[in-house]
């Protein structure tokens, strides 16, 4: 099997979010970056399960710049075979599919694998993007996959409830919560990653279709307003006559 | 401007349907495509939130991505509509980016506002998981619009619709569905205009009775914090958070939750937060609109009673 796991990098979860310049930067002063809970929890132990099961390769890919590479390199730690870096901003999602589109299908690749969304932009967009290009048929949400030769079953959320779906490969998935629990990586893992195979291809040229002007903070609340916990009939009459949501 | 909504409808127009076909008239003339056997007199609401026509394709049962976004496609080619809508549910998510990238749009996702259009194509979206907006230009002709739910109040008209068969080459569904789990009745998450969630501080999965009393009687669908799903006291579909859902109710009641970074990413956007906790220097407070400093297994079966009090008088 030759599998496909997209990878980007996230501010650490419990970053201070800020921005500078003029509000249209985020401000990485002193912010660690992680991989993005989605693409390693689920996608890549789950492809890693799946090779380890059905023998195969997995590859991962990401657009980015060398700032992306500790991040690449702990998903090859982890236990992805190779990785390959396409060097550019990754501004625009359309951008950035295009190119993971561009690179996979000269590949042949039977699954390619994202996570449900990044947690910093949460745009859920790059898998169904790159399905389309390709051409090939997109599980987004996926919380369970099991491949049995050119079949694979998965399931999948869906309004009010759980599908159970059956595609042939080659499609691509969206990984989400439940298809595999998240695997820290070992000392040999890490020696092995620093000489692992991380191709840096240059982009193909695209004009982007999107670009972000400024960046917001939601604002501050009020304050707290404590109530008796005896007086739970003042938090309801609050509720209806002064916040108005009941 | 010409607009075109995207809905899927089984069997109801949904809220998260009615707020996206609301949101689209506000940008211009919107056309509403839809799919199924779902019948006349139920699609004609769409008309009254300002659909100005719905076409609706009877050949599509089921939801497959490639096919609906053929459906799509092929509906903004016929209508000309220079705007797509689409609500960002599960549907939404499988689709809006495949749309986009089939029409050579810009798509926005988890749009929060209407397009400022006075220089350029200029819409706000949630970003950080609730913990920040980011203003997004779009460059392209046509512009694809998730819309996240509860984030735009559907608006009455009182117009009706023009209803249309509409039919195209959708191609052939490559997903085969085997079979639907349903979570029940209770109304999904992301929709969720009333929310009760709690936590680890609730000790044990035998003791969620109180939680779900003083939702069904208030008609809130229910939550929990992340710790609480993954060691299996509840289904990780109510997990919220930055690694979980997010969502934006009118009311969030969280007991027995601390308030963790990563807890508050993913509900902060919620109007009102009530914190029921027992530990006054509980993280939460900082977030909270009202706070209890108490017990949850004696705050919630009061605040349950106060509820039904208040139901009874208002009869
Ligand atoms: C990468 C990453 C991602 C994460 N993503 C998420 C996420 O998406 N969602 C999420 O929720 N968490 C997430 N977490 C975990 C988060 O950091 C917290 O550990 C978690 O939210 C704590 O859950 P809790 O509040 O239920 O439990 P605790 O932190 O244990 O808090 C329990 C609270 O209950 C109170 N309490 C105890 N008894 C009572 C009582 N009788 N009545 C009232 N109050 C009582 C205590 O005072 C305490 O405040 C993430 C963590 C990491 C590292």
């Amino acid at each position: 099997m030759k599998l496909l796991v997209c990878i980007s990098k996230v501010p650490d979860t419990t970053s201070k979010i800020n921005f500078v310049d003029n509000n249209t930067k985020f401000d990485e002063s002193g912010v660690q970056y992680i991989v993005n809970p989605y693409d390693e929890w689920y996608a890549l132990v789950r492809a890693l399960e799946l090779v380890e099961k059905h023998g195969g390769t997995v590859t991962t890919i990401t657009v980015g710049t060398n700032a992306d590479d500790p991040t690449i390199r702990k998903a090859l730690a982890i236990g992805a075979n190779d990785a390959v870096r396409i060097d550019a901003n990754p501004n625009d999602p359309f951008f950035v599919a295009k190119q993971i589109a561009n690179y996979a299908s000269n590949e042949n690749f039977d699954i390619v694998l994202t996570g449900k969304e990044t947690i910093n932009y949460n745009g859920s967009q790059i898998g169904g993007m790159v399905a389309e290009l390709l051409d090939v048929p997109y599980i987004s949400l996926a919380t369970k996959l099991d491949v049995d030769g050119e079949t694979a079953t998965l399931e999948r959320d869906v309004q009010g409830g759980v599908e159970v779906v059956e595609v042939n490969t080659p499609f691509v998935l969206s990984a989400s919560k439940g298809m595999a629990e998240q695997r820290i990586p070992n000392m040999r893992g890490i020696m092995a990653a620093r000489t692992k195979p991380l191709n840096v291809i240059p982009a193909v040229e695209i004009e982007n279709l999107t670009s972000v002007l400024s960046y917001s903070l939601p604002d501050a609340k009020s304050g707290c307003k404590y109530i008796d916990p005896e007086n739970m009939d003042e938090l309801v009459d609050l509720l209806h006559n002064e916040a108005k949501v009941i | 401007m010409s607009v075109l909504v995207f809905i899927e409808a089984k069997s109801k127009v949904s809220k998260a349907a009615l707020e996206a076909v609301s949101y689209g008239s506000k940008i211009g003339s919107t056309t509403v495509i839809t799919y199924g056997n779902i019948n006349e007199q139920e699609l004609n609401i769409i008309g009254e939130y300002g659909g100005e026509k719905i076409l609706v394709n009877r050949s599509l049962n089921e939801s497959n991505d490639q096919q609906l976004t053929n459906l799509i496609s092929a509906a903004v080619e016929h209508t000309g509509a220079n705007v797509v809508v689409i609500s960002q549910d599960q549907t939404g998510k499988s689709i809006g980016p495949r749309v986009a990238a089939k029409l050579n749009a810009g798509h926005v996702s988890g749009a929060i506002s209407l397009p400022e259009t006075a220089n350029g194509f200029v819409v706000n979206t949630n970003v950080f998981s609730g913990k920040a907006m980011a203003k997004i230009a779009v460059h392209s002709e046509i512009k694809v619009i998730s819309l996240l739910p509860n984030s735009h109040a559907p608006v009455k008209t009182n117009g009706s619709a023009t209803i249309e068969e509409f039919n195209a080459d959708l191609g052939e569904g490559k997903i085969i569905v085997k079979e639907l789990k349903t979570q029940g009745e209770g109304i999904p998450l992301p929709e969720a205009e009333l929310v009760v969630s709690a936590g680890r501080g609730l000790k044990g999965p035998e003791n969620w009775g109180i939680v779900e009393d003083l939702a069904s009687t208030i008609g809130a669908t229910t939550a929990c914090s992340r710790p609480v799903a993954d060691i299996g006291w509840r289904p990780h579909h109510e997990h919220v958070g930055q690694t979980g859902i997010a969502i934006r109710p009118n009311l969030y009641i969280a007991a027995g939750i601390s308030g963790a970074i990563q807890h508050l990413a993913g509900v902060n956007g919620s109007k009102v937060i009530v914190v029921i906790n027992t530990d006054s220097e509980a993280p939460f407070f900082k977030a909270a609109d009202y706070g209890i400093i108490g017990d949850a297994f004696e705050v919630l079966p009061r605040l349950n009673e106060a509820f039904k009090k208040f139901q009874s008088s208002q009869n």
